[in-house]
């Protein structure tokens, strides 16, 4: 009966709900077998912080957005439309820069200062919902178009159609027939721009769709939209922000081109397109080109900074740099 | 090749189709006024008479296939506000020539410029002429067109000592359009030239030539060169064909009596017939350029048959 140690004659004695219960599970403990200290999003924000230039763009950047957004809460700040008067009643117009209107005043006697501002807004306005625009109808389109198979031959064909239209003429067009407007420029650059978009997300869905990982995913029973939203979009990122931030300096351009030809926003909504239009006419006269130089000078460094910016982002959030 | 070459050219006439269509139509929700020059002294009546005899009053479609059978016998309408009574075409005929020289010009110095630069940043790839070309490149492409323009026109009539606007007589007023026109394209070819380069330095063929002591320059332009131009030559059709219909910004910031300066005068002046007329051109233009583009790659490079590549999508 040696056989029979100690330990089994204790065994043999507990009950059944005893002998079997659960191990305790530390969630800790799991995480500590496969640990490191990757992260996505720090890794792209340690490699973007790498590029000085960027970084550098992106500072005066977030500073400008941010005075664009505080400028007519400061004191003393003249309204944009707000017509300033010499004495005796006369408009004071085409005044230089002095203490009072800092960059000066325009042929109307108003301050150049605060329309620049204002303009900015209404140009920023437009080239982030142009941006916003083509990123929700160019993922939806794209998404759908590669990874629909029945709808592959319908928007191929509807693409070769509308891609031979040259943008320019669609946006001279709607400009053209349409009310003059925020609204209307937002709609006529938007209306084509998600193409190029679109078509992009379609080539990479349709290469990562069938790739073992999103293969097993479905096996598995993973619902479409999760696969979607966690297995191929965060694929994407990168290129969707650079399309984003690219989209903003050719939206505030198209509106400069649109407000060169006519058909720009009514002379009331400040915008960086119809001042620096207001500026081109009065080149000819040295003393008045502060009312070209500033517009311009605000137009090329907002739209330099998102390029640089959005192609730095878009390398850095490729994990290939990211070592 | 020829089956894929028809399936293009009948894709591209659906389009232009679409398009004819369209502008057509839409232009039709227009105010009558684009139609008259004399809009306001006119009385109801008379309005309703002059539209009725114009045909505006009919019903769309009939319109429109009316529009279309003058279209297919070469005539685009007559001009109702900008040169009151004048056909469309003859108005154009003046005009095309002039931009045909600009943009043969301009075509011509962005190739001449824009290449060696491409390829110059290539074999100096992270040293000074990279980083310069680099800073020209991001100050084009990033810059709206229309703002640099304006400086070129503004500084560059100061340093040359020339009047801001074009003259036919002059040849010094030919200057500063032409860069205008050529510095977008010499940026384009020489960003994407630098890009193919590079990569095409790093396919391993090139390195075992280097390896097996293939000289430098000649590796360069017999191999690397040629390979990475190919992708290029689709867009010298559309760049060029786009500089004949005149760019719409030079000419009137010139005023270069050419076809581009006339879109904006058409729409200041509310020429409707005009701006339809002009903007159907465009389209059929982009849509050639495309078509030629396509064609040019597939003879410029053995390998790329389009016929393949429809089957494989």
């Amino acid at each position: 009966m040696s056989k029979f140690s100690n330990a089994d004659r204790k065994l043999k004695n507990l009950s059944e709900k005893e002998l079997f219960s659960f191990a305790a599970q530390n969630p800790d403990d799991a995480e500590r077998i496969g640990y490191t200290d990757y992260s996505y999003w720090r890794s792209t924000f340690r490699t973007f912080m790498h590029r000085k230039v960027a970084v550098a763009l992106l500072i005066v950047m977030l500073l400008l957005l941010l005075f664009t957004f505080i400028q007519p809460l400061l004191p003393g700040q003249a309204s944009p439309n707000e017509i300033f008067f010499q004495e005796g009643g006369i408009a004071l117009s085409n005044q230089g820069p002095s203490a009072e209107h800092w960059f000066g005043t325009n042929n109307a006697g108003q301050d150049l200062w605060s329309r620049l501002w204002a303009g900015t807004r209404t140009s920023l306005l437009i080239g982030f919902s142009v941006a916003i625009v083509q990123a929700i109808i160019g993922i939806a389109i794209g998404v759908l178009w590669g990874y629909v198979r029945k709808l592959d031959f319908f928007f191929t064909e509807l693409y070769n159609i509308f891609d031979n239209v040259p943008s320019t003429i669609v946006l001279i067009l709607l400009s053209y027939i349409m009310k003059r407007g925020v609204i209307t420029m937002i709609f006529a650059m938007s209306i084509t721009n998600w193409l190029g978009m679109a078509l992009f997300i379609r080539n990479q869905i349709l290469m990562i769709r069938d790739r073992d990982y999103n293969l097993a995913s479905r096996c598995l029973g993973t619902p479409v939209h999760r696969i979607i939203f966690k297995n191929l979009l965060p694929y994407l990122v990168s290129v969707i922000m650079l399309r984003m931030a690219l989209a903003i300096p050719g939206a505030i351009g198209s509106e400069v081109f649109v407000s060169y030809i006519g058909l720009g926003l009514p002379i009331e909504i400040p915008s960086l397109g119809n001042l620096v239009n207001v500026g081109r006419t009065l080149m000819m006269s040295p003393s008045l080109r502060y009312q070209l130089i500033f517009p311009t000078l605000i137009v090329s460094i907002i739209t330099i900074s998102f390029y640089v910016i959005g192609n730095s982002f878009s390398d850095s959030a490729d994990p290939k740099n990211h070592v | 090749m020829a089956k894929y070459l028809i399936k293009r050219v009948a894709r591209s006439f659906l389009t232009l189709f679409i398009v004819i269509t369209i502008v057509f139509s839409l232009l039709r929700l227009m105010p009558a006024e684009g139609y008259f020059n004399n809009y306001d002294k006119m009385t109801p009546g008379k309005i309703e008479r002059e539209l009725e005899l114009l045909g505006l009053n009919d019903p769309l479609p009939t319109q429109l296939a009316r529009f279309y059978g003058k279209l297919l016998q070469g005539d685009l309408g007559v001009s109702n506000r900008y040169r009151v009574g004048v056909p469309i075409t003859e108005i154009l005929r003046t005009k095309f020539p002039l931009s045909v020289a600009f943009g043969v010009a301009s075509m011509i110095i962005s190739l001449l410029f824009g290449i060696p630069l491409g390829a110059w940043m290539a074999r100096r790839k992270n040293k000074w002429p990279d980083h310069l070309g680099t800073i020209f490149i991001v100050f084009i492409e990033a810059v709206p067109s229309a703002v640099y323009y304006l400086f070129i026109q503004m500084y560059g009539t100061d340093i040359f000592g020339i009047s801001m606007l074009f003259s036919r007589d002059n040849p010094r007023t030919w200057i500063l359009p032409v860069i205008s026109l050529s510095l977008g394209d010499i940026a384009y070819y020489a960003m994407w030239l630098r890009r193919y380069m590079v990569d095409e330095m790093n396919k391993d063929y090139v390195r075992l030539a280097v390896a097996k002591g293939v000289g430098s320059r000649d590796l360069m332009m017999k191999h690397v060169f040629r390979n990475a131009f190919v992708p290029l030559v689709q867009y010298i059709p559309s760049s060029l064909l786009l500089t004949l219909v005149g760019s719409i910004y030079v000419e009137s910031l010139y005023s270069i009596p050419g076809m581009g300066g006339l879109l904006v005068s058409a729409i200041q002046a509310q020429d409707n017939s005009l701006v339809q007329a002009l903007v159907i051109i465009y389209a059929s233009i982009s849509i050639l350029g495309m078509i030629l583009g396509d064609i040019l790659m597939t003879l410029v490079d053995p390998r790329i048959s389009f016929a393949k590549k429809e089957g494989a999508r």
